[in-house]
């Protein structure tokens, strides 16, 4: 029962999660607005969001083994290999790849951060964020009401 | 949660063009200093900002690396009667460009500006996420 709930709720939890971390992404492309040679990064959100899902596993496991940088070792001669994050990170704790954004004005110094862009799609991500929070609301909404039945 | 960290990421942001403000407003202020500590006029400052990674990977806050002594020479100024004067009348006067740092300050106000909006619509989002299922 649990596992039929949770399934229900996955899609949007998933979608939330990802839209949390883009969010984040922002927030640091923003931030480092003045920072010299700085690449500006993003997530393709909707490809994230089809990766996420196809996953076999929960996402929580997934994004606790890729947070985590454990590899699997098949052999007690192999290195345990420590991974650190780092500014260049390939991908997020979602396993989504990090792309770069395609710079229409570089600047001098070597910084992608369009502050009209970043801010258009900060705005655009949280309304986004807040859509999903609707959705997940009304989903659990519906779901007492079955459960209750009145 | 990854909203949490933009906290983190907005605050390192808002901490760094603090720093930049303070330095654009030390220069102002010495912007006339024919002498300083060291005994030569003073030298305008510049702050170095360098990305440094949060714990989420992909994230990246903002540090000041360092800051640095700009190296053009003085401005000499002539004023024969100035006790800093060389034999030929003329006093150094520091480096500060005051037209570029009124520029640089507004740029490190506006920038300070946006990531507090960061961090408000970050809380926003986490106090929407509160009421779910409510």
């Amino acid at each position: 029962m649990i596992g039929k709930l949770d399934q229900a709720l996955r899609f949007n939890e998933t979608a939330l999660s990802l839209r949390a971390q883009r969010q984040q992404l922002l927030a640091s492309n923003i931030a480092n607005a003045d920072t010299p040679n700085y690449k500006a990064r993003d997530i393709d959100f909707t490809k994230a969001l089809k990766g996420a899902m196809a996953k076999p596993d929960s996402l929580a496991s997934q994004a606790a083994s890729v947070t985590s940088g454990a590899l699997t070792k098949t052999s007690a001669a192999h290195l345990s290999g420590t991974t650190s994050s780092n500014a260049a990170a390939k991908t997020g704790p979602n396993g989504e790849p990090l792309l770069y954004r395609n710079i229409k004005q570089g600047n001098i110094d070597g910084n992608t951060v369009d502050m009209d862009v970043e801010r258009n799609q900060f705005a655009d991500n949280a309304i986004r964020y807040e859509a999903g929070l609707t959705f997940i609301s009304s989903q659990i909404k519906g779901l007492l009401s079955a459960i209750q039945g009145q | 949660m990854s909203l949490f960290n933009i906290f983190n990421v907005a605050g390192s942001g808002m901490s760094a063009q603090a720093q930049r403000l303070n330095v654009v407003s030390s220069n102002i202020a010495n912007a006339d200093s024919a002498t300083s500590p060291s005994g030569q006029p003073y030298k305008a400052k510049q702050v170095i900002f360098s990305a440094v990674p949060m714990t989420n990977p992909g994230a990246s806050g903002v540090k000041v690396d360092r800051v640095i002594e700009d190296q053009t020479p003085p401005r000499m100024m002539y004023d024969p009667q100035h006790p800093q004067a060389n034999e030929k009348g003329y006093v150094a006067m520091p480096n500060v460009n005051v037209i570029e740092e009124m520029v640089n300050m507004l740029s490190a106000t506006r920038s300070y500006q946006t990531n507090v909006e960061t961090m408000n619509s970050a809380k926003t989002l986490l106090l929407k996420t509160l009421t779910i299922g409510q």
